[in-house]
C-alpha cells in the first residue's frame, strides 16, 4: 500500500496537441493518502476514466509522473504496479468456479496452495459467496459475477489500490445499495487504497472520503463531500452535486451587496471589485419564501417525501427552493430571502473568496 | 517490452503465413504472363518476356469469355434467388414460433450437408425431364441446395439482433408488412444483406461439380470451359493460367467492396 | 424473449419449401427410388429391396474409400483447426494492416475450386511448378503423380492452403468480440499467456470453433474438385475420396442402383458424425 502522487500530469490522445481541447486530460498535481478512499466523479467523457487508465497502466501518460510512495511507477506495466481493478461490467472467468477465479490472481503469483485457500475463504465471506464456491461462474447473474469481480479485487493483501470503474452500473438499484454498504465496510475493516470512478454523486459522495470533481478533462475541486456542497470552487460543481443543483444567477457585485436584475441583496462578506462574468451561487435549501427579496415565479412544486421542491425562475433563469417538510410554504408569494452567508461568488465559473478571508 | 517482442513475432508469423497464401497465386500469375515456351523451356521466377497473348487469347474467344459471362449469370441469379426467398423465411424463424419452426429450420440446415456429388445424377435427370437443362436457372436452382440455407441463417441471425419493439411500432403506426418489410426492416439488416449476398456469390462462384453437370454448351460456366480445354487442347499452360487469374479477380473484387462487413458477418458465428 | 406463436407464419416459409422441394426433396426421392430397383438399362426398373444398400456396405472398394476419406478429414481437422486458431491470435486487431490482412486471407476463399485445384497442380509439378522444382532441386524426390505420399501431402497442404482462413476469420471474429477489459484483468491477475488464451480467449471462441469444426468436417468429407483436379484420385485409388468414387460410380459407370444406395450412406453418415460434433462440443462448452 501506499500514497499515490500525480506530479504534473497531463494526457492527450493525439500525437501532437495543440489547442486546449486537444487534451483528455489537462495538467494536474494531486496526492492521495494511503488508505483513503477516493471518488473521481465527472459525466462521461470528462477524462476519470482516462486518468484511471493513466493509474492502471494501460495509458502512458503524455506528460508528468506517478507514483506510488516515492516509487515513480509512470513507465511501469500494469502487472508490476500491483494493484486490483474492478470493472463496469462483470469481468470473470467463465469456464473456472467461483472458488478458482478468486484464487487466480494469487495462484499467478505463486502463493502456498493452504494460504490461498484460507485467503479465498475469507473472501467469499466477505461477498457473501460462502456456498456457491464450486459453482461454475458461467450460470450466475450479473450481480453474483460482479461480487467475484470484486472478490478478485479484494483477494491480494498487498496491492497498492483497487480501482473501481463505475462497477455497479448493470446491479439493480436495491443491491446497488448493499454493495456499496460492503464496499465501505470492507474499506474501514482492510484499509486499502480505494479508487472509485462514477459519474453518480449519491455512489461518489456516499463512498468516498474525498471527492475529484472532473468537467472538460480539468480537476475542479477535489474536497470532502461537505466541502463540495458547502463550498463548490467552480459553478460546475454547484450544479452537478446536489438536487437540485445550485441556484446560479447574474449578478453585479459592488462590496456587500449584489445586484441581480434590478434588485439589491445584502452579502456576508465584501469583494473586490471582479473583473468577467460575475454570478453569484445558492444552495436551494439556503433559501426561503420571503415577502421581500428576489423576485421569483413559481412554476410548479414537487413533493419528494421529507421536503418539497418548488421550481420557478428568478430574473429568467431557473431557481429552486427545498423547504423541510414541516415548513409550511405561504400561499402565494412572489419574493425569496437568500442566506447571505452561503452566498458564493463566482467570476468566470470559478469561486473567489471575499475580502476579509482572503487577506 | 514484452509486448513489442509479441507484436514482431505476430508480424513474423502473418507474414509466413501470407506468403504460403500468396505464394501459388503469384506462381499461377507469373505463368499468365509467359509464353508456353518459356513455361516449359525455362524456369524463372518472374517473366523475361512479359507477355498479354494468354490474355488476349480469352478475352477474344467466345468460347473462353462466355464462360465467365454464363458463370456470372447463374452466380446473381443464384444470390438474388436465394435472397429473396430467404428473406421472409428469415424473418419467420426469427419472429414467429409456428408449428414444426424447429424441425423445418434443422431440416433446411441438413440441406447444407448435403454432397453435391450426391445431387449431380438426379439433378442432371430432373432437369433433363423438365427441360432446363444446359440453361443458366438450372445452375441457380441447383445452388439454392445449399445456398437459402445458408441466407436463411445468416439472416436470422442478423434479423434476431434487431428488437422486436421496431416492427410493433411500425405496425401501430399503420404499416402493412410488405411496406414495413421494404422500407424500414430491410434497411435496418443491410449489413446482414451484404454478407449473406456475399457468401451466396462465393459459394456458387467457386463450385464446379454441379455446374458442370447441368450444362454443356449454353450456359457452361467458366470453370468448365478451363477444365475440358485442358484435356481438349493438350497443355496450353500461358491460357490455361490466364483463365484461371481472371477466375481469382471477381472474388478479389468482391471481398474488397464487403471487407469491413466480413468480420461483422463472421462475428455472428454464421456463414 | 418468447416469440409469439404465428401460424400464418408458414406462408413465408413457403417460397423455401418449394425452392428447396425443387433443389433437393425430389432428387433425394430419385435416389431413394434408384436405390430399391434395379434395370438392364432399357429404362425398365424393378423391385431390388435393400440389395443395393446390402452391396454398399460389404463393397471392400467403399469401405477403403470410406477409409481414406476419414482418415483426410481427421488430417484436416487436426491441421487447420489449431493453425487457424494460431493464426487468427495473430492476426493485426485494428487498422488499415487488418483490412489488408483480412482481404488477402480471404482470396484463396473464392478461387473456384478447380482453378484452386489447378494453381496446386501446376505449382507441385517438378518441370514448371515453383514446389517441385524447389522441392527438386533440393534433392528431394517429390512427384505426387506416381507417389501416394506425395500425392496425399499435395492434397492436405492445398487443403491447407484453401481452408486455414475460413477457420482463423471465424476465431478472428470471436476474439474480437471479447472485450478490452478481460485483457486489462489478465494483466492485474498476472495470468500467463497461456492463462489468458485457456481461460479468455478458448472460451469466447467456443461458439465460432463449434462452427468452424462442423464446416470443415463437412465441406472436407465431400472433397471433389480439388483432388479429383490434381490427381484424378490417383495414383490408382490412393486420393480417391468418397465423393470421387461416388461420381465415378454413377456418371462414370452408370451404376444407378449402387451408386444411389451409397449416396444415401454417405449423406447419413456426413449427417451422424456432424450431429456427433455437435452433441460433444456443445455438451463439452456447457460442462466447462
Amino acid at each position: 500500500m501506499a500514497q499515490i502522487t500525480f506530479d504534473n500530469l497531463a494526457h492527450s490522445y493525439l500525437p501532437a496537441p495543440k489547442a486546449d481541447a486537444d487534451w483528455a486530460l489537462k495538467p494536474m498535481s494531486l496526492t492521495w493518502r494511503d488508505g483513503g478512499a477516493y471518488a473521481l466523479l465527472g459525466s462521461s467523457g470528462c477524462g476519470k476514466t482516462t486518468l484511471l487508465n493513466i493509474i492502471s497502466g494501460l495509458l502512458h501518460p503524455s506528460r508528468g509522473r506517478v507514483l506510488f510512495g516515492d516509487r515513480n511507477v509512470t513507465d511501469l506495466s500494469t502487472a508490476e504496479r500491483n494493484i486490483a481493478q474492478v470493472f463496469q461490467f462483470p469481468v470473470v472467468y467463465d469456464t473456472m468456479s467461483v472458488r478458482e477465479n478468486l484464487a487466480f490472481p494469487l495462484k499467478n503469483r505463486g502463493m502456498p496452495a493452504d494460504q490461498i485457500a484460507a485467503r479465498v475463504d475469507a473472501v467469499a465471506r466477505m461477498i457473501g459467496m460462502t456456498d456457491t464456491l464450486d459453482r461454475r461462474a458461467r450460470g450466475l447473474t450479473a450481480d453474483a459475477k460482479q461480487k467475484i469481480s470484486l472478490g478478485r479485487g479484494m483477494v491480494r493483501q498487498d496491492v497498492n489500490a483497487i480501482l473501481f470503474d463505475e462497477p455497479l452500473t448493470v446491479i439493480d438499484p436495491q443491491m446497488k445499495w448493499e454493495l456499496r454498504t460492503q464496499l465501505k465496510a470492507l474499506h474501514r475493516e482492510f484499509g486499502h487504497t480505494m479508487i472509485y470512478v462514477t459519474h453518480d454523486q449519491t455512489e461518489a459522495l456516499t463512498f468516498a472520503d474525498e471527492v475529484v470533481v472532473m468537467s472538460e478533462g480539468r480537476v475542479v475541486q477535489a474536497g470532502t463531500p461537505q466541502s463540495l456542497f458547502d463550498a463548490p470552487a467552480h459553478t460546475f460543481v454547484g450544479y452537478f452535486i446536489g438536487s437540485p443543483g445550485m441556484n446560479l444567477l447574474d449578478a453585479e457585485i459592488q462590496g456587500t451587496t449584489a445586484r441581480i436584475a434590478g434588485t439589491t441583496i445584502p452579502l456576508a462578506a465584501p469583494y473586490a471589485p471582479p473583473k468577467g462574468r460575475v454570478q453569484i451561487g445558492i444552495r436551494p435549501d439556503a433559501v426561503r419564501p420571503a415577502s421581500e427579496g428576489l423576485p421569483f415565479r413559481l412554476i410548479r412544486t414537487e413533493d419528494v417525501g421529507h421536503h418539497r421542491i418548488l421550481r420557478g425562475e428568478v430574473a429568467g433563469a431557473p431557481f429552486n427552493l427545498v423547504v423541510p417538510e414541516d415548513q409550511p410554504i405561504p400561499a402565494a408569494f412572489d419574493r425569496v430571502a437568500l442566506d447571505p452567508a452561503r452566498i458564493g461568488v463566482f467570476v468566470d465559473d470559478w469561486r473567489i473568496e471575499p475580502l476579509e478571508r482572503a487577506a | 517490452m514484452t509486448t513489442a517482442r509479441a507484436s514482431r513475432g505476430s508480424a513474423v508469423v502473418m507474414t509466413l503465413y501470407l506468403l504460403f497464401l500468396l505464394v501459388p497465386i503469384y506462381w499461377l500469375v507469373n505463368m499468365s504472363l509467359k509464353t508456353n515456351a518459356e513455361i516449359t523451356g525455362t524456369f524463372s521466377l518472374w517473366p523475361q518476356n512479359p507477355t498479354l497473348r494468354n490474355f488476349r487469347v480469352i478475352l477474344t474467344d467466345p468460347s473462353w469469355y462466355m464462360g465467365y459471362i454464363n458463370s456470372l449469370i447463374y452466380v446473381v441469379m443464384n444470390t438474388v434467388l436465394s435472397l429473396a426467398v430467404a428473406l421472409p423465411a428469415a424473418y419467420a424463424f426469427s419472429r414467429y414460433r409456428f408449428l414444426g419452426d424447429k424441425h423445418l429450420f434443422f431440416w433446411l440446415l441438413t440441406n447444407r450437408m448435403a454432397p453435391p456429388a450426391v445431387f449431380a445424377l438426379p439433378f442432371f435427370q430432373l432437369y433433363s425431364a423438365v427441360g432446363l437443362f444446359d440453361t443458366h436457372i438450372a445452375v441457380a436452382l441447383a445452388h439454392c441446395l445449399f445456398n437459402v440455407p445458408l441466407a436463411v441463417w445468416i439472416l436470422e441471425g442478423f434479423m434476431s439482433g434487431v428488437p422486436r419493439e421496431i416492427d410493433e411500432t411500425a405496425y401501430i403506426d399503420g404499416y402493412s408488412f410488405p411496406r414495413f418489410f421494404t422500407r424500414i426492416f430491410m434497411p435496418l439488416i443491410a449489413s446482414g444483406i451484404g454478407v449473406a449476398a456475399f457468401f451466396c456469390f462465393m459459394f456458387s462462384w467457386v463450385e464446379l461439380l454441379l455446374s458442370r453437370t447441368l450444362t454443356s454448351v449454353n450456359a457452361k460456366p467458366i470453370a468448365a470451359t478451363m477444365t475440358r480445354t485442358v484435356s481438349a487442347s493438350g497443355l496450353d499452360w500461358g491460357v490455361l493460367a490466364a483463365a484461371g487469374v481472371l477466375t481469382i479477380l471477381p472474388g478479389a473484387l468482391v471481398i474488397w467492396f464487403v471487407r469491413n462487413y466480413i468480420a461483422k458477418g463472421f462475428a455472428l458465428g454464421r456463414v | 424473449m418468447d416469440k409469439p406463436v404465428n401460424n400464418r407464419a408458414w406462408f413465408l416459409v413457403l417460397p423455401v419449401l418449394v425452392l428447396v422441394a425443387f433443389s433437393a426433396v425430389i432428387p433425394l426421392m430419385t435416389v431413394v427410388n434408384y436405390s430399391v430397383q434395379d434395370t438392364f438399362g432399357n429404362n425398365q426398373f424393378f423391385w431390388n429391396g435393400l440389395g443395393w444398400f446390402q452391396e454398399v456396405l460389404e463393397s471392400d472398394r467403399i469401405h477403403a474409400a470410406l477409409g481414406r476419406q476419414l482418415l483426410f478429414s481427421a488430417i484436416i481437422l487436426a491441421i487447420e483447426i489449431p493453425l487457424g486458431i494460431f493464426i487468427a491470435l495473430n492476426m493485426p486487431k485494428r487498422g488499415f494492416w487488418a483490412s489488408l490482412v483480412l482481404v488477402l486471407m480471404a482470396l484463396p476463399l473464392l478461387i473456384p475450386w478447380n482453378v484452386v485445384g489447378t494453381i496446386w497442380q501446376v505449382f507441385g509439378r517438378v518441370d514448371i511448378g515453383l514446389l517441385g522444382h524447389t522441392l527438386a532441386a533440393l534433392g528431394i524426390d517429390y512427384n505426387y503423380v506416381n507417389d501416394p505420399v506425395d500425392a496425399w501431402a499435395t492434397i492436405i497442404v492445398m487443403d491447407v492452403w484453401h481452408w486455414t482462413s475460413l477457420v482463423a476469420l471465424l476465431c478472428y471474429a470471436g476474439l474480437q468480440s471479447i472485450p478490452d477489459a478481460y485483457y486489462q484483468a489478465a494483466r492485474i491477475d498476472q495470468a500467463s499467456r497461456w492463462g489468458v488464451f485457456r481461460y479468455i480467449e478458448l472460451p469466447k471462441m467456443s461458439g465460432v470453433l463449434l462452427i468452424a469444426v462442423l464446416l470443415r468436417f463437412m465441406d472436407s468429407f465431400m472433397i471433389y474438385t480439388e483432388p479429383f483436379v490434381v490427381t484424378g484420385g490417383g495414383p490408382g485409388n490412393a486420393t480417391t475420396f468418397l465423393s470421387i468414387d461416388l461420381v465415378k460410380m454413377a456418371i462414370g459407370q452408370f451404376d444407378l442402383g449402387p451408386a444411389a444406395a451409397f449416396s444415401l450412406i454417405y449423406f447419413l453418415v456426413i449427417l451422424l458424425i456432424s450431429w456427433v460434433f455437435y452433441t460433444v462440443m456443445t455438451a463439452q462448452r456447457d460442462r466447462t
